[in-house]
């Protein structure tokens, strides 16, 4: 599936690994929470960078003391309707989490701002559909009501710095 | 009131370009009806049993003869000559085409209104006391809060997926003229002693399926603190509530099944994390918006009008009037004005286009521009002087709109029911008018006082029937109309859920039955006693057997 990210559709260099499969030593792969916890040390000794999917019910205070050894979360959208992964992202930044926090699974275009707002970096999308197309959703607005991951300083801030600005002449 | 700066204009015109382009998505099929619902659900549009309805946001309920005169015109062009008031403080327009409704939102926009969040699971419209501002008993105007509030929650990233809708109302009177007990979140302004303002939380209060009356999570959160604390509430509640079951899903669920203790835990946890940071109100902003609702320019005035008691005493239907829908007011000679929409000619909460222009000519003249829809589908002019009620009166009932049933049992709050409602098991306007009928006589009203009376045609309950002294909720018995009696409910300050009463009653019974109800309130009430203060004194036994007698004789 394409992965979009940065704006723009890039290669995706992250495996999703089976549960009952191998792991592999060259590391870019992507665990599910359980296997995670099973082969922590393991994979940690063994592999090159690793990443864990969560499902919409796993909340990530599940992997809080895991956060410095991963290098990718993906947080899966069951339906686009289900929100906790919003929470979640946000969660995870305010936690510390540096690497990427990807969403998978089924998410509309008109959700791209939402994602990028809460600290998400990129997402799965269809075939066939083009960064042009989820870029319109990110453009819409041009400044937001509150604080969120992507900014400190909504609509309320940049009144004061207009005031100040104002004030100054 | 709150005026739109340019930022606040630029994004509402930004939702009604949005918008516009996922109508076209719509139509051209690239978006599926699936993938469009929660779309224009949050734009307002819900589909109904005949048609789409648009459900347009009035914060807090404060609007201006402007605004008014807008919906007007859209109820004449996009309606069929009406609207409708909700318990949110909304308007609602039925039969919009769907390739019409950015137009729609692109006239609202003119006069800075939206219909941003009416609907959908999200943060709903913010709604505050319909007196703020003007009575004696507040320690605030709660509609600072509440801007402050709707521009914080308005699209908010994280929040608009959630499990289920989210309501939250405030106040800041102990007298409770929003409900506020029973929405996921309320909030009472208070003042410490120090002086200092700050907010009584309440959690997990809602009606629907499952009526709950909120709990206090916090009994004082700072003023500054009050965005980081709300933010802490629905995080934990968007990570944490159920989706397995819609039924479930809202905070009260998640409130009864955690526990209080907990809840408070997690969100005070929550809350530690992210109180110090860009969360905070800032004071400037507080301030900005506090500017906003300054009072208006009252005159100097004594507190009692000469002119005005002579004319209560000249005129009785006059004085039955005020002594109905007028409220004392905080300014010495003006007084708040309550406009009933429970009229003999329309459903409860409908007004006309017509008579919406002849409001907003009248607000100007006599309310300093300013409207008020309160959650009893009424409205209000805030601030009248004393010296000008008569002629707002007369003024009033030339447009069909001095009915004096404030509080009354006509005064009924009713949901739009079968007749326009896709979830509802049963009509509600018609009980509500046929009631209306039985009791037209106002000395009979006014001999039986304060009667809250409040219709739902199906569970979902959004004609509050849980909260009513007397309640009637619809349901489906083998495919006919019949209704089920709550008795002893409030959503004022001596907030209670109704208990039902026994066995529903079909349409054709349902109003003898609610008769039977007020007669025997009459014939056992202590002096001064209200319906629901005799309820509360004699319990249930005494209404049970006047409605189910024949139980009485099985039982001898």
């Amino acid at each position: 599936m394409p992965l979009l990210k940065g704006g723009k559709i890039v290669e995706d260099a992250w495996t999703l690994l089976a549960d009952d499969l191998e792991l592999s030593k060259a590391g870019f792969v992507v665990v599910s929470l359980d296997r995670f916890i099973r082969d922590r040390d393991s994979l940690v000794a063994c592999s090159g960078p690793i990443g864990v999917r969560l499902t919409s019910a796993q909340s990530p205070q599940l992997i809080a003391d895991a956060l410095d050894v991963l290098l990718l979360i993906e947080l899966e959208f069951p339906a686009f309707t289900d929100g906790r992964s919003y929470s979640y992202a946000q969660l995870l930044r305010r936690l510390g989490f540096a690497g990427e926090i990807r969403a998978v699974g089924n998410v509309l275009r008109d959700q791209y701002l939402n994602l990028k707002r809460c600290g998400f970096d990129a997402l799965e999308i269809k075939e066939g559909e083009t960064a042009e197309d989820w870029g319109i959703a990110t453009d819409a607005f041009s400044a937001p009501y509150q604080v969120a991951y992507d900014t400190e300083k909504p609509i309320m801030f940049l009144r004061e710095q207009r005031l100040a600005a104002q004030a100054k002449i | 009131m709150y005026r739109y700066d340019e930022f606040d204009r630029k994004f509402v015109n930004d939702r009604v370009a949005e918008f516009r382009g996922q109508v076209v998505r719509r139509m051209s099929g690239e978006l599926s009806e699936e993938e469009f619902r929660p779309l224009r659900l949050m734009n307002g549009l819900y589909l109904q049993l005949h048609a789409y309805m648009l459900r347009v946001a009035i914060p807090y309920g404060t609007f201006s003869a402007a605004q008014m005169r807008k919906l007007a015109h859209i109820a004449r062009t996009y309606d069929r000559g009406y609207g409708h008031f909700t318990t949110r403080q909304n308007i609602q327009f039925n039969w919009p085409k769907l390739e019409d409704v950015p137009n729609l939102l692109a006239e609202l926009a003119d006069v800075e209104m939206h219909a941003i969040q009416t609907s959908g699971n999200c943060i709903r419209n913010v709604t505050a006391d319909p007196y703020a501002g003007a009575v004696a008993d507040e320690i605030d105007d709660s509609r600072i809060w509440a801007e402050i509030v709707r521009q914080w929650s308005t699209l908010h990233p994280e929040f608009t997926f959630l499990g289920r809708k989210f309501k939250i109302a405030v106040s800041a009177s102990d007298y409770d003229r929003a409900v506020v007990r029973f929405h996921d979140i309320g909030l009472f302004i208070k003042k410490n002693d120090a002086g200092e303002t700050g907010f009584e939380v309440w959690i997990g209060g809602g009606l629907g399926r499952t009526p709950m009356i909120g709990k206090i999570s916090n009994e004082f959160v700072p003023a500054e603190d009050l965005l980081s604390y709300l933010e802490a509430v629905l995080r934990v509640y968007n990570m944490n509530g159920r989706r397995d079951n819609k039924y479930k899903a809202r905070i009260k669920i998640l409130v009864h099944e955690t526990g209080l203790d907990e809840m408070r835990a997690q969100i005070d946890a929550e809350w530690a994390a992210i109180k110090d940071s860009a969360l905070k109100v800032p004071e400037y902003e507080i301030e900005r918006i506090r500017a906003y609702f300054a009072p208006p320019p009252f005159e100097t005035l004594g507190a009692v009008d000469r002119g005005f008691e002579t004319k209560k005493f000249e005129n009785s239907e006059f004085a039955r009037w005020v002594s109905g829908n007028v409220v004392a007011h905080k300014q010495a000679g003006y007084a708040i004005v309550n406009i009933s929409l429970k009229t003999d000619d329309l459903p409860p909460g409908d007004i006309t286009a017509d008579q919406m222009v002849d409001l907003a000519d009248l607000a100007e003249i006599y309310s300093f521009d300013e409207i008020r829809a309160t959650h009893e589908q009424n409205l209000v002019f805030a601030h009248v002087k004393q010296s000008e009620l008569f002629e707002l009166w007369r003024e009033l009932g030339e447009t069909g709109l001095a009915m004096p049933n404030i509080g009354k049992v006509t005064d009924m709050i009713v949901c739009p029911g079968l007749d326009y409602c896709g979830l509802a098991n049963t009509r509600s306007i018609p009980v509500a008018q046929r009631i209306s009928k039985r009791y037209a006589d106002l000395d009979q009203q006014f001999d039986l006082g304060e009667l809250k009376l409040k219709i739902s045609g199906c569970i979902n309950a959004c004609g509050h029937h849980h909260v009513g002294h007397i309640g009637l909720l619809g349901v489906d018995r083998r495919g006919e109309e019949f209704y089920q009696i709550t008795l002893g409910g409030s959503g004022a300050e001596d907030a209670a859920i109704g208990s039902i009463i026994g066995p529903a009653f079909s349409s054709a019974d349902i109003v003898d039955a609610v008769e039977e109800l007020i007669s025997l309130y009459v014939e056992i009430r202590n002096q001064g006693e209200r319906f629901l203060d005799t309820y509360r004194r004699v319990g249930a036994a005494p209404f049970k057997s006047r409605l189910y007698p024949e139980k009485l004789d099985a039982a001898a």
